[in-house]
């Protein structure tokens, strides 16, 4: 005993970006884009939904970021990112054609598929859609595995909500509810807040598994009208961030209570989280 | 000092309640102080009480991760801080700060809903009372929503 | 340790042949020498460059040497390096990368510099050692720079017999005695004849062990190994009742002794410099200025900076108290859910190198002492 025998390293370390191009770029609000993208070689990752990457922005800086694209299928990489740091800006000014880098997919994913014959309720706000975005379109996808597909999705203004043309396809196959929480001239639909949409949906809260993302004073509102419904602690998911440098379990910055966000998270039960987030600056 | 029925008969709040009803409020009362700084209750903490100010402020905050404490209203002297008792769960939805030193009178929410319960005249009357203070809070956040400073195009 | 364990017997100056066989392999003789006032690790040109006749004398927020009666080559506890600055270094370059608007190409950085031998580590070290193996390289994704530093190194150990002021691996359950994870182990023994007992822990280490002019060893000698050794366990300068922790902290977050302890903490991150289980660390880009060269760099971090827990609004952990509650309760506590063990090994840097000489055994006692029963939510 002495040196500890290590198994041979993959030919690449996972701290390496993979090349990916931009294939499409749409702005979805004045700060928020969506970008598509493809590997420069080779095959697409499989990705979960819920899962996150590591998007490497040449000479940057790299961020986590959820993505929104279908799951269950290797294929394009799609990424909704909100503008608010230099990384984030200079991955959302990358027009098609540009180059991003991206390490993963990490993280644990949304129990969907294993919520088949549920009630799914998604809850979202803000840029809270982008991550559940795949827990929808598997939903509607298999339509049939599901009883209730109830989206209830908020945003501060209209111009702040997210696939707003993708929303009006859902209504056909899942109750979709919207609200703002202030209007804009123009608007005619709600005003209000999103936990404000939970008494009035359809779900049986006896079936129902709900999957809720967005600030989180809007989740704590939202889970908070999810119990009051009879809703159990344990088939509520929620998503949580916190600050991430390697997505590997080795840097140690995204420590949650005893849980790595990138190895135990970002999505986790409501009945396993609740405790850390009652615990202020944990 | 003057006791603790004669105090509440200055409350904008109890305005015209009667000596007996008074009394009764008085028998759910005590006199509380915080210093300033000082957490005066928690969201989710239970909720079973409820303040007249006297002197001083109060901030009402929501806490945000990487946020803090966010301030959304401010509870000044001869206000009212806290409706979470008169309904189930009985707990805070927000967390109180006193922003400076603050003298209030606290009421026992379990003792009081007992007495309204007994006697369903002064129920109602409180009931009425404290409709109009949130409906009072209620519209003042609406216009609040309305961001009429903002900047508003087209 | 095999019952195929060799045992001999070297005098100090033996120690300079062992020294010559690890270079003569190739190695780069990592150990523990004088410099600055203190006793660092550094590149051994030659066992002259041991600590020979010195001690330390360690403190809360203190640290000093002292010179020795004797000639002891190893009769110091540890100092302000640990042995993770060569297996996990302070700064180091991950990759270079060109970009030429197809695809990025990335070349790793090769490791072409010669294998370590580390010399002179102690028992709670090579517990370190192996807490930041589990870290790095027994988890889901292999750390590239660690594995390939961490390949074919070289141990050798040292059983304490000169405990610090500040230590408590008996309370750790990590010392005074190496148990595992070493190739050689020495013990000094003081007791008559100056000398060293030198026993084999892997096949490599025996093959040295027979390359130097040593001594069978006798019973006499074991036994006085064994006395300076189990003399070390009753000199330790702290102790801390390790039982239940994980469950302890997890259930005092709001102990009012967070507070008490923030009132003195200066969030250096003095304790998680020298601290040879943290390994939080932070990367950053370097490019040129036309933007089709990049590197990425790692470097140390704390979890005392107020940025360490920033996401876009803010940091997680504005104050003082959160960050120094963070690190304790990650060390003592939520380690064991992350990892399987305490993240602790009980070597007292962060009592000595403290500014203000917060002691974690201390700090642990007083929540202990006062600890809050968990109040039942209606």
């Amino acid at each position: 005993m002495g040196a500890t025998t290590v198994e041979p390293l993959p030919a690449q370390g996972p701290m390496v970006p993979r090349s990916f191009v931009v294939r499409d770029r749409v702005q979805e609000t004045s700060d928020t884009w969506t970008l598509t993208l493809d590997p420069v070689l080779g095959e697409g990752p499989a990705i979960g939904p819920g899962q996150f990457v590591m998007v490497y922005v040449f000479g940057v800086g790299e961020v986590p970021i959820s993505v929104s694209g279908a799951p269950d299928r290797e294929g394009p990489v799609v990424l909704t990112v909100r503008a608010v740091g230099a990384v984030s800006e200079a991955i959302c000014v990358t027009e098609p054609g540009g180059i991003l880098g991206l390490r993963g997919p990490f993280g644990t994913t949304w129990p969907i598929a294993a919520s088949a014959g549920a009630d799914v309720v998604v809850v979202a706000g803000g840029i809270g859609l982008a991550p559940l975005r795949p827990v929808v379109l598997h939903a509607l996808a298999q339509r049939d595995a599901f009883g209730e597909v109830d989206v209830l999705y908020g945003a501060r203004t209209p111009h702040d909500l997210l696939y707003t043309s993708e929303l009006e396809r859902w209504r056909g196959s899942a109750s979709v509810d919207v609200t703002v929480d202030a209007a804009e001239i123009g608007w005619s639909g709600k005003v209000g807040v999103v936990p404000g949409l939970l008494p009035g949906a359809a779900f049986d809260p006896a079936k129902a598994v709900a999957f809720v993302c967005g600030p989180e004073i809007m989740m704590r509102f939202a889970i908070t009208a999810l119990l009051d419904r009879g809703v159990a602690p344990g088939r509520i998911n929620i998503s949580l961030e916190r600050n991430m440098r390697c997505g590997l379990g080795h840097c140690g910055h995204c420590q949650l209570g005893p849980t790595l966000i990138c190895r135990d998270g970002p999505v986790y039960s409501y009945e396993t989280a609740r405790e850390w987030l009652e615990v202020r600056e944990l | 000092m003057r006791t603790l029925d004669a105090l509440l008969a200055d409350v904008p709040l109890f305005d015209g309640l009667s000596a007996e009803h008074l009394a009764l409020l008085a028998g759910c009362a005590s006199n509380v102080r915080f210093d300033a700084g000082q957490t005066i209750f928690r969201e989710g903490d239970d909720a079973d009480t409820f303040f007249v100010i006297r002197a001083g402020s109060v901030a009402l905050e929501a806490f945000g991760p990487a946020r803090g404490g966010l301030t959304i209203e401010t509870i000044e002297a001869g206000d009212v801080l806290g409706w979470s008792w008169l309904f189930p769960p009985y707990r805070w939805h927000f967390d109180a700060r006193a922003l400076s030193q603050v003298r209030a009178t606290a009421f026992d929410g379990a003792c009081l809903r007992g007495k309204c319960d007994e006697d369903t005249a002064l129920g109602y009357d409180l009931m009425r009372r404290f409709a109009q203070v949130i409906i009072e809070r209620l519209q003042s956040t609406r216009l609040r929503l309305l961001d009429v400073y903002g900047r508003h195009d087209g | 340790m095999t019952e195929l364990q060799e045992s001999v017997v070297i005098g100090p100056e033996g120690l300079g042949l062992l020294v010559d066989a690890l270079r003569q392999r190739g190695y780069a003789v990592l150990g523990p020498t004088v410099r600055d006032g203190a006793i660092v690790y550094d590149e051994l040109e030659s066992a002259d460059a041991l600590p020979v006749g010195w001690t330390d004398r360690q403190e809360g927020g203190t640290y000093r040497l002292e010179r020795r009666e004797d000639d002891a080559r190893f009769g110091y506890a540890v100092g302000p390096h640990s042995w993770k600055q060569f297996l996990f270094p302070p700064r180091v370059r991950l990759w270079q990368a060109r970009h030429d608007g197809g695809g990025m190409e990335v070349v790793e950085e090769p490791h072409d510099g010669p294998p370590l031998a580390l010399f002179g580590v102690r028992a709670c070290e090579l517990h370190a050692i192996a807490i930041q193996d589990r870290v790095f390289i027994g988890g889901r994704a292999v750390d590239r720079d660690y594995a390939l530093r961490r390949e074919n190194v070289f141990v050798v150990a040292v059983n304490c017999f000169e405990p610090g002021g500040t230590c408590f691996c008996v309370s750790m359950g990590t010392g005074p005695k190496a148990e595992s994870g070493y190739d050689l182990v020495l013990t000094e023994i003081l007791e008559g004849e100056h000398r060293l007992l030198l026993e084999s822990g892997s096949a490599r280490g025996a093959e040295v062990l027979h390359e130097l002019s040593a001594r069978p060893s006798e019973p006499g000698d074991r036994d006085a190994a064994e006395r300076a050794v189990e003399a070390a366990r009753g000199k330790m300068g702290r102790q801390m009742d390790a039982t239940g922790l994980r469950d302890l902290l997890a259930g005092n977050l709001e102990h009012p002794r967070w507070d008490d302890v923030a009132e003195r903490c200066l969030t250096c991150g003095n304790c998680t410099l020298v601290c040879p289980t943290c390994f939080c660390s932070t990367v950053e880009e370097v490019t040129d200025l036309e933007g089709a060269y990049a590197e990425r760099w790692r470097e140390w971090d704390s979890c005392f900076t107020v940025d360490h827990s920033y996401i876009h609004g803010g940091a997680i952990r504005p104050s003082g108290r959160s960050r120094y509650r963070q690190w304790m309760t990650h060390k003592l506590g939520t380690w064991h859910d992350q990892f399987g063990t305490s993240g602790c090994v009980g070597c007292g840097r962060c009592i000595t190198w403290c500014p203000v000489g917060i002691d974690i055994t201390e700090e642990v006692a007083a929540i202990r002492a006062t600890e809050e029963v968990p109040d039942a939510h209606a």
